[in-house]
């Protein structure tokens, strides 16, 4: 830590959204005309669904991936400043960080560099949650969430927590150049390093929180550039790297509301923050100061617990309706194939499968909750089946798409097919489908994350 | 006619807040428009309850944030994101019916 560092600030790089996504290299080379701290970039997302950690798949690909980890390390190590990762692969769990840390060992190669690397496992065994579900330590968190039982534990094969500032400060602290975090709570590399150099932490995960998503805090907004922190004893300030975009008090404080569920009391891993009495204030062009973010440490410390399990397969068929007969009565007909397909399976309980039509065009994106009537003159249908096994989805897939495409319906003219498929085959096996079954908090009495170094 | 709240709003949005809820975010440019709508009184947990089908327990929170000019309403999902039966992963386009929400 150095003296004077209160007056001076802390200077945070955030070069993207989703490491991964890409940024401009010139602003990002820039910034470091001044003083840079550490440049900490978020991996990490639960948005694109539960299949990434189910799966055990990465968000962006693998040359993505190198292609901004290249740029970043580079820069970080020249600078001897630490490069922070966030939920390391996107879900944060031992693969994801695997992969992330077989990149950077290619890259410390191609570049002849050597560096202490920090990683900090964020999986928990089954049996860790099973003990903790039995002493009462598990709630689900917000009501809607069904409530966990061991049957489920026992299905979900990944399970990762999200981790606060704590272990991140202890590879900070024991001198690692490059730390790659699994699961993290997207504000906490973030934290770590304000804390590291004694920052007030409340200051620091609201700065955490809008660094984040890169410059998605900037107008115009986006994932895919560099966005600069600087945290000050009693403030922090945000702008935007690239000269084409600026932040504003609008859109910082816009951002602040961004994907919580509550605009001003932000749960983190054993706090809370509240941000009720903040400032959002331009005190030069386009940077924006923010004060009285204040940090409430939780009275016990609850991490969140994410998990997801198989429940699945699916095979899918697109096509478009024209016929305007056809999709007077499309519900209808639906039903009448539905009933046809369950009557030719009739050995295969109705358990085991379901059939879900979609129309786009009509209301595939809000279902019943739809309010506008419609207008349109053709429709895209969309229709799935999920059955216990690939090879039963493929073949209830390929009768409802048979008996669909022929169906007699009542008033039909156009005897020779119902259906328009874009392509040929219209079938399409999409493999497993997942589902968060863990969403719960876990009540810790110590850190449970696990800090392993290596030189490489 | 009467004024449609995707005319006074700069921002209208929705987002995952957690992959069981969405939250629906309406962020305004003026203090002059947000502070009508603040006391017109028309965004209620009723009101969101009924244009989006749900129970009154399932607008999880409706807060108001002057600060930010902004209100943000959070709401459960019927079908957590990604899971069989979910029709938006993101939860990027539930905002549609809140816009035509008339002051």
């Amino acid at each position: 830590m150095e003296r004077g560092n209160m007056q001076k600030g802390i200077r945070i790089i955030s070069p993207c959204g989703i490491l991964g996504y890409g940024f401009p290299k010139e602003p990002f080379i820039k910034a470091f005309e001044q003083r840079i701290h550490g440049i900490v970039v978020d991996a990490g997302s639960t948005d694109a669904g539960p299949h990434k950690l189910g799966a055990n798949v990465s968000i962006v690909s693998r040359f993505a991936l190198k292609k901004d980890l290249f740029i970043i390390l580079e820069k970080g190590l020249a600078q001897r400043i630490p490069v922070i990762v966030g939920s390391s692969g996107g879900a944060g769990a031992k693969t994801h960080v695997e992969l992330t840390l077989e990149v950077v060992k290619e890259i410390l190669a191609e570049q002849n560099k050597h560096a202490k690397i920090g990683i900090i496992w964020a999986d928990f065994k089954q049996q860790t949650i099973i003990n903790a579900l039995e002493e009462g330590r598990i709630t689900p968190l917000s009501p809607n969430i069904p409530d966990l039982t061991k049957e489920k534990i026992l299905d979900t094969k990944t399970i990762v927590a999200q981790m606060g500032h704590e272990p991140i400060l202890k590879a900070l602290k024991q001198g690692c150049d490059i730390i790659l975090c699994g699961r993290s709570y997207d504000p906490s590399p973030f934290a770590a390093l304000g804390i590291y150099h004694g920052m007030d932490a409340g200051l620091a995960y609201h700065l955490g929180k809008i660094l984040e998503c890169g410059a998605l805090c900037a107008e115009p907004g986006t994932t895919k550039d560099s966005i600069l922190g600087t945290l000050y004893e009693d403030s922090f300030t945000v702008q935007a790297l690239n000269p084409i975009r600026k932040c504003t008090p609008t859109s910082v404080a816009a951002h602040t509301f961004y994907e919580k569920e509550h605009p001003f009391m932000l749960h983190g891993p054993g706090f809370t923050l509240n941000l009720e009495n903040c400032e959002f204030n331009e005190i030069a062009d386009g940077i924006i100061e923010v004060r009285n973010s204040q940090y409430i440490a939780d009275k016990e410390v609850r991490i969140k617990l994410e998990g997801a399990r198989k429940v699945a397969y699916r095979t899918f068929v697109i096509a478009g309706i024209r016929d305007p007969l056809l999709i007077e009565r499309l519900e209808e007909v639906e039903h009448e194939v539905r009933e046809q397909v369950k009557s030719y399976f009739a050995e295969i309980s109705e358990e085991d499968y379901q059939v879900n039509f979609y129309h786009y065009g009509k209301d595939a994106v809000l279902g019943e909750q739809e309010p506008s009537p419609f207008t349109g003159h053709e429709i895209g249908v969309m229709f799935e089946v999920l059955a216990k096994e690939q090879e039963l989805a493929n073949a209830i897939c390929a009768n409802v798409r048979s008996t669909f495409l022929h169906y007699g319906y009542e008033g039909r003219k156009s005897s020779a097919g119902n259906l328009a498929f874009p392509f040929a085959p219209s079938d399409v096996e999409f493999g497993p489908v997942y589902e968060f079954s863990i969403y719960h908090l876990m009540k810790i009495t110590r850190d449970p994350f696990l800090l392993e170094v290596v030189e490489v | 006619m009467r004024v449609k709240l995707v005319e006074k709003a700069k921002i209208l949005r929705s987002k995952n807040a957690g992959p069981f809820e969405i939250t629906l975010d309406v962020l305004f440019d003026s203090k002059k428009d947000y502070e009508e709508v603040k006391g017109s009184d028309v965004i209620t947990k009723e009101k969101i309850a009924e244009i989006y089908n749900l129970s009154i327990e399932d607008i999880h929170h409706l807060v108001y944030f002057d600060q930010a000019l902004g209100i943000k309403i959070t709401i459960a999902r019927k079908i957590s994101s990604g899971s069989p039966g979910d029709r938006d992963v993101y939860g990027a386009q539930q905002h549609a019916p809140l816009m035509n929400l008339e002051l």
